[in-house]
């Protein structure tokens, strides 16, 4: 059982509702901790992704706060979609969130750079996001959100559209920078077994109004070999137990 | 090479078969060149009376090219006024309506009497014909940025001025030229229709001038000259607008990239 860090974000009491009269949350109750790597697992429409657009500050609460360790702490966002401009190469998206800091180009390319690098995307620079396949475009995104140096990597379902096998490479890719990195990750997905493979603890959310029906702490080593182990398949069992739970609740 | 053989030689056959063709009909039928010349007779026009048919021509021409020019500087500049506030958009957006469907021919006898430079008044009348493509088709794109993406450059503090400029500006773009396509054609129309409502003579008469001018004389076979040039023009600006499109987004967007067999 790993040490319990410090808390680096927590939701207390939230609730949320939308302008068109849509409850997305209620008396949600969560705490992120410095170096986790957490996934809110839930069914379509639970609100986990209102959950992180209201980490990330875009939406106001409609009751309850979210307390910060400390004043800002740069903010990774990768969607579920690449989210990417048509118009600008592989660098020229990596490179936005430097742009918007007023970092020059010249400045920005080594970030750039290594960032293209940790993803798997060298060489690439120049393409255009059009010439690449699904799970490039996904490694465009996450470089764009690595390149600024986040402490919190924020991800709503961002492997949810690729094939089987893209996603499992680009689960361990992410693993592997998840540990360089030492980054605290709030992850969002339905899928029981990429969460177990990927978290050391799952929050297990309701049908809407969504809140936190259950809490899974992981451990373990999570390495490839992982994915056909014992151990594997039976913590995705108490999982997917804990999810049919959360759906009768 | 081979896409160019089969997109270029069978309208060229065509238009060979039917310039034969009229040439055949008009001589076998023995018409008058008075009332329909063949292109024979038309070709010999136009070198003829190249002397007075180019300059008119470069005087339409600067008039369209003025038109378009205006046109693309201040549309962009409207659309993005409008993009500006939704207000604003709402609010000025129906007179732009109004000035695009009211027809130019009814109010360029207007503009010719108060604006006393005749060029000038040419010019705001293909002004006003060209412009509104551009400005509905810009203040469309301007408005039509990836929703992800605005959210994306919010979360990393990124000024207004930021957002229009990496972002609302390139995903216009597309959306932009679409309207400088129409607005190219238009802006000769709309030079070509004032100059016959203004019909002045002299050294600065455009090519509808000399249309009216061979038509008052019964010189068919140079009015048919002179509409030619006037059509070869659009072409010409058709084909280099399409070129500035397709260069500027042959790498990225959709319309522009060779979809893979």
């Amino acid at each position: 059982m790993r040490a319990e860090t410090p808390a680096l974000v927590a939701l207390r009491g939230v609730d949320k509702v939308y302008s068109n009269g849509v409850v997305a949350l209620t008396g949600l109750d969560l705490t992120i901790r410095e170096g986790e790597f957490v996934s809110l697992l839930g069914p379509s429409g639970c609100g986990k992704s209102t959950v992180l657009r209201l980490i990330a500050g875009l939406g106001d609460l409609t009751r309850g706060t979210i307390e910060w360790s400390s004043v800002r702490h740069e903010i990774g966002f990768v969607f579920q979609d690449p989210t990417l401009m048509p118009w600008a190469t592989v660098s020229g998206n990596i490179y936005l969130p430097l742009r918007v800091r007023g970092m020059s180009r010249a400045a920005a390319q080594p970030k750039i750079q290594r960032a293209m690098e940790q993803v798997g995307l060298a060489g690439f620079g120049d393409a255009y996001p059009r010439e690449l396949s699904g799970g490039m475009r996904m490694r465009v995104s996450i470089a764009r959100a690595l390149v600024a140096g986040p402490k919190i990597l924020l991800m709503d379902e961002p492997f949810a559209a690729l094939d089987e096998i893209t996603r499992f490479k680009l689960n361990d890719d992410l693993l592997e920078l998840w540990a360089s990195q030492r980054w605290t990750v709030v992850f969002v997905t339905h899928s029981v077994f990429e969460s177990v493979y990927l978290s050391t603890r799952i929050l297990v959310m309701t049908p809407r109004p969504g809140r936190v029906s259950s809490e899974v702490v992981l451990d373990g080593k999570r390495d490839p070999s992982f994915r056909t182990s014992a151990a594997y398949a039976e913590q995705c069992r108490t999982v997917s137990a804990r999810l049919a739970e959360a759906m009768r609740a | 090479m081979k896409e160019f053989i089969t997109k270029v030689v069978p309208p060229t056959l065509i238009l060979f078969v039917g310039l034969a063709a009229w040439e055949v009909f008009v001589r076998a039928s023995a018409i008058p060149v008075y009332i329909l010349p063949g292109p024979v007779a038309i070709v010999q026009a136009l070198v003829t009376d190249w002397a007075t048919l180019y300059p008119s021509l470069l005087v339409t021409l600067a008039i369209t090219a003025g038109a378009l020019t205006a046109a693309t500087v201040l549309g962009v500049a409207i659309a993005v006024l409008f993009a500006q506030s939704k207000w604003v958009e709402l609010s000025f957006f129906p007179y732009a309506v109004i000035l695009q469907v009211t027809p130019v021919v009814a109010i360029a006898p207007l503009i010719i009497i108060w604006v006393k430079d005749t060029a000038t008044a040419l010019l705001i009348c293909a002004w006003i014909v060209a412009f509104f493509p551009i400005v509905s088709n810009t203040t469309l794109g301007l408005n039509s940025t990836d929703h992800n993406l605005l959210n994306l450059l919010q979360l990393y503090g990124a000024s207004r001025r930021q957002v229009f400029w990496y972002l609302r500006l390139p995903s216009a773009l597309p959306f932009f030229l679409g309207g400088l396509r129409i607005s190219g054609g238009l802006a000769l129309i709309g030079a070509v229709v004032a100059e016959f409502v203004a019909g002045s003579g002299g050294v600065q008469s455009g090519l509808a001038y000399r249309i009216l001018e061979a038509g008052y004389q019964l010189k068919i076979a140079r009015m048919f000259a002179a509409l030619f040039m006037i059509t070869g023009t659009g072409i010409l600006i058709f084909i280099l607008l399409t070129l500035v499109t397709h260069l500027a987004l042959r790498r990225w967007h959709e319309s522009a990239v060779k979809r893979e067999g």
